[in-house]
């Protein structure tokens, strides 16, 4: 949270003694709050001054970096609680876990390694390993580390509450840099020197939101820096409000202690959706096939994408399927939610087609008609720009059931002719299956 | 330590659907739904007095573009919309959605009468509250909805949709009929008030309204419901009684046509089982508009609808 230059100004020495290059300590202040200069300047600001100035220019949730090279993930840094409010930025880290008793780790890194897809060209999948201390053997646990840290450049999370097995593991790989897990009220003093030596982050557990901010201060007062948060719940009731009172406090009372990333535990797709939408900041999860992380990768990208885009498609024109000369042709807007009405239709048919897509500013069919953004010569022009007389031997085009009216202005532009297609989506398999012969 | 609590002023309409013989209908239970004055499950903020719902859908008609996968779970009953409203039943339906499909001029065309026919059944067969919604073609929609309302006069239900073309005939048929109404916009926020002061224009109880704001699939255009589902709710917590209706998202017709759960194991190996992949998509689907807001869901997979009721029971714990 901001401040403003009177709040800066009332822990400034009030000496204007100008060594800072402003005339006074208060303009000194302004030029601070408008980002304009820097606090050493000021060489007379006592020690608890800079603290507290600093802190209070600190983003509200802290962006911690896990890993290192080219896997490495950043997490937190979220700046509202809605993402109509502006963005989400680091979508959450979903980790899958492991037992360090597992048997064939090689295995298992194979399989994490598929989980891994394609969506509309982006790959998105499973960012972290994390590795549990089911052994509570220490060197077991080192070496598997080792291990996974070999084999794989998926950084790591280790999940022990023993400090000697996180201290002994983290010999080997602290250069991969893992979020080491977890700091109890039993055990954080040494895991606070252990992170500290090791320099990685480190994650507080807490037995309640209360207990984790009070650990929070006495692990920050010891020097560490980067730190992710779990209040300890694990009923999904009791998560979702912990996640919420967390985000809540850092965001919009900027309070310190509870200002970094959160981690969630979830078992079942139900409850990793939940989680993923409010608040989870890294995921932890056994769950391992396709099927369940598909969803779940696929909910994250919807809830991680920019609000403020514009609600559109790149208009061109699509190939659903594989489509040939023959393959009929149908035209659209570039309303996204129109062409993900449209496009599985169009793939249930199981009929290749040509699917132009125009440019309607956006809108939906009626809408776009109504504004005059889709209408005979918009889509006339479309069909030059992509070529389509080049692509299909046939000249017809099926338009939305909804504009039927331009008809006959199109069939004058064009020379084509005019089939008027479904009003709804829903409809397009069938039509196609009976009309398209 | 500091708390982190909202001081909101509004809270959504509570919603009863169906009525018992005391009341006039056949029921033998009545669901109710919304009447939150704080975001979905914060129980420390305010109060959640009632679970979100799950609708199970039944159709009049095969469901022939559905996959194999979820047919499967209802193959003895496909034809059968009786037999198929009792299965929701049984397996945990808090409300059933009888969906008119056969009505749509582009498949079978069934009538008033036909429709008609099929809901006395359904009341027959099942005693749980019913939602009851057209085919995808409004015209027909329109034409057939106070004979609908008319043969389930008493039972409370819940019709749609009501759209801006037809909204004058739903809340007239609602009104005859007794019934409550879902409101069908196009993911607007301003639409989707200007439908439901538009019906409460005609004298129908604002707070017998909800709301449809479109459903997205995960995947699907998702985002942008999610969001106008948030966006209604900060509204109505903030006192605006035209977005203070509960709301409904169809989240297992949203589900079923996608080729995430159409795709066998032979075209997408790399998507896993075909098996599993459709009902946990719907699990996602659910749970993610559940934090939204969502009041109603109607959904298909029996799996998905036993654990998605055993989730929401966890989410009503405080
Ligand atoms: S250097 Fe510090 S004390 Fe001197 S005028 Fe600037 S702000 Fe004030």
């Amino acid at each position: 949270m901001a401040l403003s230059g009177l709040d800066i100004y009332k822990h400034l020495p009030k000496t204007n003694c100008k060594k800072c290059g402003c005339a006074t300590c208060l303009a000194f202040a302004m030029a601070l709050a408008a980002k304009k200069t820097s606090l050493d300047k000021c060489p007379d600001i006592t020690e608890a001054a800079k603290q507290i100035l600093d802190s209070a220019s600190l983003p509200p949730m802290a962006t911690i970096t896990i890993g290192s090279g080219t896997k490495k993930i950043d997490v937190g840094g979220e700046t509202v609680m809605f993402r109509h409010d502006k963005t989400f930025y680091h979508p959450t880290a979903i980790a899958v876990s492991i037992s360090d008793n597992e048997t064939n780790i090689q295995d298992k890194i194979e399989k994490i390694k598929k989980l891994n897809f394609d969506r509309v060209g982006m790959m998105v999948g499973v960012d972290l390993i994390a590795l549990k201390n089911d052994s509570n053997n220490v060197n077991k646990f080192a070496s598997v580390s080792k291990e996974l840290s070999d084999k794989t450049e998926l950084p790591l999370i280790l999940l022990s509450d023993n400090p000697q097995a996180i201290d002994e593991a983290l010999k080997n790989i602290s250069n991969k840099r893992p979020l080491i897990y977890s700091a109890n009220s039993k055990n954080y003093e040494q895991m606070s020197d252990i992170a500290k030596k090791h320099t990685v982050p480190l994650c507080i557990c807490g037995k309640d939101v209360e207990e984790l901010s009070d650990l929070s201060q006495k692990i920050t007062a010891r020097g560490v820096k980067d730190i992710v948060l779990d209040s300890g719940a694990r009923e999904v009731s009791k998560c979702i409000q912990d996640f919420t009172k967390i985000r809540r406090l850092a965001l919009k009372k900027n309070f310190r202690a509870l200002g970094f990333p959160t981690i969630g535990f979830a078992e079942s797709v139900e409850d990793a959706s939940a989680y993923i939408t409010k608040y989870a900041n890294i995921l932890v999860t056994s769950m391992d096939k396709p099927e369940e992380l598909l969803p779940l990768v696929t909910l994250r990208l919807n809830i991680y994408t920019d609000p403020q885009k514009p609600i559109m498609m790149e208009p061109k024109l699509y190939s659903i399927g594989t489509p040939n000369e023959n393959s009929p042709f149908m035209v659209t807007t570039n309303f996204s939610l129109t062409f993900f009405t449209v496009s599985p239709e169009v793939e249930n048919s199981k009929i290749p087609v040509w699917l132009l897509v125009c440019d309607a500013e956006g809108m939906s069919v009626l809408t776009a008609w109504a504004a005059d953004k889709f209408n005979a010569e918009i889509i006339d022009s479309w069909m030059k720009k992509t070529d389509i007389a080049s692509k299909v031997k046939h000249k017809k085009i099926i338009i939305p059931g909804y504009v039927s009216v331009m008809s006959g202005k199109l069939e004058e532009l064009t020379g084509w002719e005019v089939l008027v297609g479904p009003k709804e989506a829903a409809g397009i398999p069938k039509y196609l299956k009976t009309v398209w012969k | 330590m500091e708390q982190a609590l909202e001081k909101w002023q509004g809270k959504i309409y509570e919603l009863t659907i169906g009525a018992t013989k005391d009341e006039g209908g056949t029921r033998s239970k009545k669901v109710k739904f919304g009447g939150i004055n704080t975001l979905p499950f914060l129980h420390f903020e305010g109060i959640v007095p009632n679970p979100p719902l799950i609708a199970v859908e039944v159709w009049d008609t095969e469901p022939t573009e559905w996959p194999d996968v979820l047919k499967n779970e209802y193959k003895d009953v496909l034809n059968n919309p009786m037999q198929w409203a009792k299965k929701c039943e049984d397996f945990g339906a808090d409300l059933i959605c009888l969906r008119l499909a056969s009505t749509d001029p582009d498949t079978i065309n069934a009538s008033a009468a036909d429709a008609s026919k099929t809901i006395k059944d359904v009341l027959s067969a099942s005693s749980l509250p019913l939602m009851i919604i057209g085919c995808g073609n409004n015209e027909k929609n329109s034409s057939i909805i106070m004979d609908v309302a008319q043969t389930a006069k008493g039972e409370n239900c819940l019709i749609g949709m009501a759209v801006k073309e037809n909204y004058k005939t739903f809340t007239a048929a609602a009104q005859a009929g007794g019934h409550s109404l879902i409101a069908e916009t196009p993911i607007d926020i301003n639409l989707e008030k200007q439908l439901n002061i538009l019906i409460s224009d005609l004298g129908f109880g604002s707070d017998r309204i909800v709301i449809h704001p479109t459903t997205g699939g995960i995947g699907y255009g998702f985002e942008y419901c999610y969001t106008i589902i948030e966006r209604t709710r900060l509204a109505a917590l903030a006192s605006d009684k035209m977005m203070s209706q509960p709301i409904v998202t169809f989240v297992g017709q949203e589900t079923w046509k996608i080729k995430e759960c159409k795709a066998d194991e032979t075209e997408k190996p790399e998507w896993g089982s075909i098996k599993d992949r459709g009902f946990l998509w719907e699990k996602a689907t659910a749970s993610a508009y559940l934090q939204a807001g969502s009041d109603i869901l109607v959904m298909n997979h029996p799996k998905a609808v036993k654990d998605i009721k055993i989730h929401i029971q966890e989410l009503m714990k405080k």
